[in-house]
């Protein structure tokens, strides 16, 4: 049943032989050659990807609709500790959010009074682990890749913010935040399930605009690494013989700020020409929390020494987290 | 009556800050309309997420643009 929901859902293995039917028999172009292989890849991929964003995107949207961000706020302010770290990281999957929100989120958590650690736990585990993402590693790389990815991103989530915790540095946050304004204010607001659907429709709309861009160089890339890359220099930069394989893998997905559909078809690509799963694993988590954009985002909120912190802790777990995925590949 | 909607300034943002103008004058609404910009603003009302709606201090809506129609509804209009 599983396999069923996978090769029809994730995979869309009708959709695989729809376009190699049209690339074949409509251009005349052999699967087997490069440009047809190329232009296979692409067609399908664009596709695949679209209609998968929107059908992940409406659904998670939707069951996110019941976890708003105040929700989460008032649920952490009872915890604390490692307790309050872990329930952290667990909301920040729930809870909707990008790295574009991530500014006033804070804010309110901080303002909110919620320890500083906890905080970190929920922004390092947000982005990272979202529920979309997660069910699309399930779909197309299987059940214990995906487990593998989220229970490594979570744990990273709880360490580092644990350890931001200690280190207080409750003072490394811009003093604006702390100022008084308003109290609390009231929330009032009621939805219904037609405000619901909405709500999903336009977070489908938001996100295919953002990224749609992202999902067409990541395509790109792809089918470069599939097919125009030769193996052999692939192997020299990211394979599982050069040391510095996740370094380079971290620092190539410092500048690139897409989501986990951007980054999907480039981490297919690299796992079908052999190179590490540690390392590609590297490479995703890296694009999505360690991105540059979203580091000039939180510069307006914490103040460098923070920052730095932040992004040494997020590399040194995402380091860890290659390495050992590169070592205990085998087991998959 | 005040109202203010607040937002960075992005596409959604601007949309429902117009639909809320268009409201006031099609109703002839007594309200102050704010429009709440700034981040330090923001984070002084505690909103999380953007654009929102504040009525009389009380937040309607957060983290969706609202058009016309939606924003009567809220107010009852």
């Amino acid at each position: 049943m599983f396999t069923f929901i996978s090769d029809w859902f994730f995979r869309m293995t009708w959709l695989y032989d729809g376009i190699a039917w049209l690339v074949e028999d409509i251009f005349g172009l052999s699967l087997d050659s490069r440009l047809g292989n190329s232009l296979h890849f692409f067609i399908y991929d664009i596709i695949k990807l679209s209609l998968l964003l929107i059908v992940l995107v409406f659904l998670v949207a939707y069951i996110q609709s019941y976890f708003p961000p105040e929700k989460s706020q008032k649920t952490l302010g009872k915890y604390k500790g490692i307790k309050g770290n872990t329930l952290g990281a667990g909301l920040g999957v729930l809870t909707p959010f990008c790295s574009c929100s991530s500014i006033p989120l804070f804010i309110g958590f901080t303002k909110a009074g919620l320890p500083l650690g906890i905080t970190f736990s929920f922004l390092i585990a947000s982005p990272l682990i979202d529920l979309a993402s997660v069910i699309l590693l399930a779909g197309i790389f299987g059940g214990q890749i995906a487990i593998a990815y989220v229970l490594s991103g979570a744990i990273l989530a709880i360490i580092a913010g644990t350890i931001i915790e200690n280190l207080h540095v409750e003072d490394q946050i811009a003093s604006f935040i702390y100022e008084r304004g308003i109290e609390a204010m009231d929330y009032d607001i009621v939805l219904t399930q037609k405000d619901r659907f909405i709500i999903a429709k336009n977070e489908v709309k938001v996100v295919y605009r953002r990224v749609w861009k992202w999902i067409i160089i990541g395509i790109g890339m792809g089918a470069l690494i599939h097919n125009w890359i030769p193996t052999s220099l692939l192997h020299a930069v990211l394979g599982k013989d050069n040391p510095l394989a996740v370094i380079i893998a971290i620092v190539v997905g410092i500048p690139m700020y897409a989501n986990i559909f951007g980054m999907l078809p480039v981490a297919e690509a690299l796992l079908a020409q052999g190179i590490g799963l540690g390392t590609v694993l590297a490479l995703m988590m890296s694009v999505t929390v360690l991105s540059l954009p979203s580091m000039l985002l939180l510069k307006e909120v914490v103040k460098p020494k923070l920052l730095m912190i932040f992004v040494s802790m997020v590399s040194i777990g995402v380091l860890i987290i290659g390495y050992l995925f590169n070592t205990i590949e085998y087991l998959f | 009556m005040v109202i203010k909607v607040v937002g960075k300034g992005c596409m959604t943002c601007e949309n429902m800050y117009q639909a809320m103008k268009s409201v006031i004058e099609k109703h002839k609404l007594e309200a102050e309309l704010v429009y709440v910009k700034d981040l330090k603003d923001i984070a002084k009302l505690g909103i999380m997420r953007t654009p929102a709606l504040i009525v009389d201090n009380k937040v309607k809506a957060s983290g969706r643009g609202l058009n016309a129609e939606e924003i009567e509804a809220i107010l009852g209009l």
